[in-house]
């Protein structure tokens, strides 16, 4: 089946914007806060995150890093495919700070238990923030919901929601895909 | 991406070029986490490893222990003076014992050459050999390899040499195979009673002049001299002080040459032997670098090879 274009360009851009005004409504300056982008789809979201809010906020510089949740995963020998861990980047302590986690799509909120107990390696934040460009809702095998949402998206488990970046994918849109698409 | 080639780590023999790149990427994301203020990650809290050394050893079973703890393994140690093994019990019976305390992974250290191929033919475990008689070494080869890229940046095209007591060496055999998979120049330099006759057919060239040898290499790794196995009437050279003014490597001969190379050694180093204290302690040893990275190099290596490990 075809993908179904849920975004285009325009709307994403649109959207980043708006979470962007939100970040800063509760974040101000960003002097005690710091946005970590998950691994491996998160971090294309947390970069235009920081790339707008420079643009917004001139002469701020805002902390920002990547994390890689593979080692905390709880699917470990329960796959496949082998879980092989990529890069994290954070070069603050985060102790103290105020920490808005980002990741693509929020779905059974598996990765996002990972992220938060990755996230603790690097030391006692005050806050986390969760923010996700995409929250499939009414599919959360966790207790766990965003502070931020792009958009909420209504579909089964059988399909899968996409979120592509023009840096890594050749264009910005979101697309639902079924059946073989999802596989 | 998929994962190791073999269920198994017997030798870098068996291992492609392939996986050794797995295991020098994965290793990077653990050298990160041994740097960080909680240096322990949870993947493996449902495995068990026993650590059985019928052989001495200090370092390595050190580091395999830290790379399983920081992996949240649950870790047994054995170490064979203190076992049945001195009552007669052969080795299968002895790991099949302690598997049957549902133990998921076996490290294992041993005098004979191929005990881990023999281990991991007859029982059910996923069998890491830390060492096998003069056979293989393969998590020291390993590290060897991952630090000369983390100095160098590569290994393909740099010039290796592999100084000492060849005859007798795992870590050399285990290095020669990694080192040339991954594309370095290999240049064996020892005494002609201790490189072993054709070793040339491995791919790798033999010279019995140390300072010649120096001055071709970006990398000398000295070999200590296994006194331990040179068990024999007829002794392989005279004595340790000739040795030592032929093939030990000292501050003058090495500040001597037209550049820097980096000195590795696998330890434990007998000081004034096969190197110098000061060149053991010199900016261009990178001795210590390669504890570090083992522990990093064996969490890769356990981590990757428990993924094939099967739930009950």
């Amino acid at each position: 089946m075809q993908p179904l274009l849920l975004m285009d360009s325009r709307h994403m851009s649109l959207v980043i914007d708006r979470l962007c005004h939100q970040l800063i409504e509760n974040h101000d300056r960003f002097g005690q806060s710091a946005i970590i982008g998950l691994q491996p789809r998160g971090i294309y979201l947390a970069q235009r995150l920081v790339s707008h809010l420079g643009a917004l906020l001139p002469d701020t510089a805002i902390r920002h890093g990547i994390l890689d949740i593979t080692f905390f995963r709880d699917d470990f020998r329960r796959t496949s495919k082998p879980l092989l861990a990529r890069d994290t980047q954070i070069n603050f302590s985060v102790e103290g700070l105020n920490i808005i986690l980002v990741d693509d799509v929020l779905y059974t909120g598996r990765s996002i238990r990972a992220g938060m107990e990755a996230l603790l390696e690097f030391g006692r934040p005050n806050s986390v923030e969760l923010m996700v460009f995409i929250d499939r809702r009414f599919s959360r095998q966790l207790p766990i919901e965003p502070n931020y949402t792009g958009q909420s998206v209504d579909s089964y488990n059988n399909q899968k929601v996409r979120v592509l970046w023009k840096e890594q994918d050749g264009a910005d849109k979101v697309v639902l895909l079924t059946g073989e698409g999802a596989a | 991406m998929n994962g190791l080639s073999t269920p198994h780590l017997l030798g870098i023999r068996d291992l492609t070029r392939e996986d050794i790149e797995l295991i020098f990427s994965q290793a990077d994301h653990f050298k990160q986490v041994i740097n960080q203020p909680i240096k322990r990650v949870p993947s493996l809290r449902d495995i068990t490893i026993a650590n059985l050394f019928f052989e001495n050893s200090t370092r390595t079973r050190l580091s395999f222990e830290l790379a399983e703890k920081r992996l949240s393994a649950d870790v047994i140690n054995f170490s064979a003076s203190t076992s049945s093994v001195k009552k007669g019990e052969t080795l299968v019976d002895t790991v099949n014992n302690i598997l049957a305390m549902k133990v998921d992974m076996t490290v294992m250290r041993h005098a004979s050459p191929g005990a881990a191929s023999f281990l991991a033919s007859r029982v059910n475990s996923v069998i890491v050999n830390a060492g096998d008689g003069t056979h293989e070494h393969p998590t020291q080869a390993l590290l060897d390899a991952y630090s000369i890229r983390e100095q160098l940046g590569s290994i393909r095209g740099k010039k290796v040499a592999i100084v000492g007591d060849i005859r007798h060496s795992r870590v050399a055999l285990s290095n020669i195979w990694c080192l040339k998979k991954l594309g370095a120049e290999v240049v064996l330099c020892g005494p002609t009673t201790l490189i072993p006759k054709h070793i040339e057919s491995l791919g790798v060239r033999v010279s019995h002049d140390l300072r010649e040898t120096l001055a071709w290499c970006d990398v000398a790794n000295m070999l200590r001299i296994q006194l331990e196995r040179q068990e024999v009437e007829v002794p392989y050279f005279p004595g340790l002080r000739e040795y030592s003014s032929l093939f030990g490597l000292d501050r003058r001969l090495l500040e001597s040459l037209s550049r820097k190379i980096v000195i590795m050694h696998p330890g434990p180093i007998n000081r004034g032997v096969e190197i110098s204290s000061d060149v053991a302690d010199h900016s261009q040893s990178i001795i210590l670098q390669q504890v570090e990275n083992g522990v990093a190099v064996r969490m890769a290596v356990i981590y990757l090879l428990a993924q094939g490990i099967k739930r009950t």
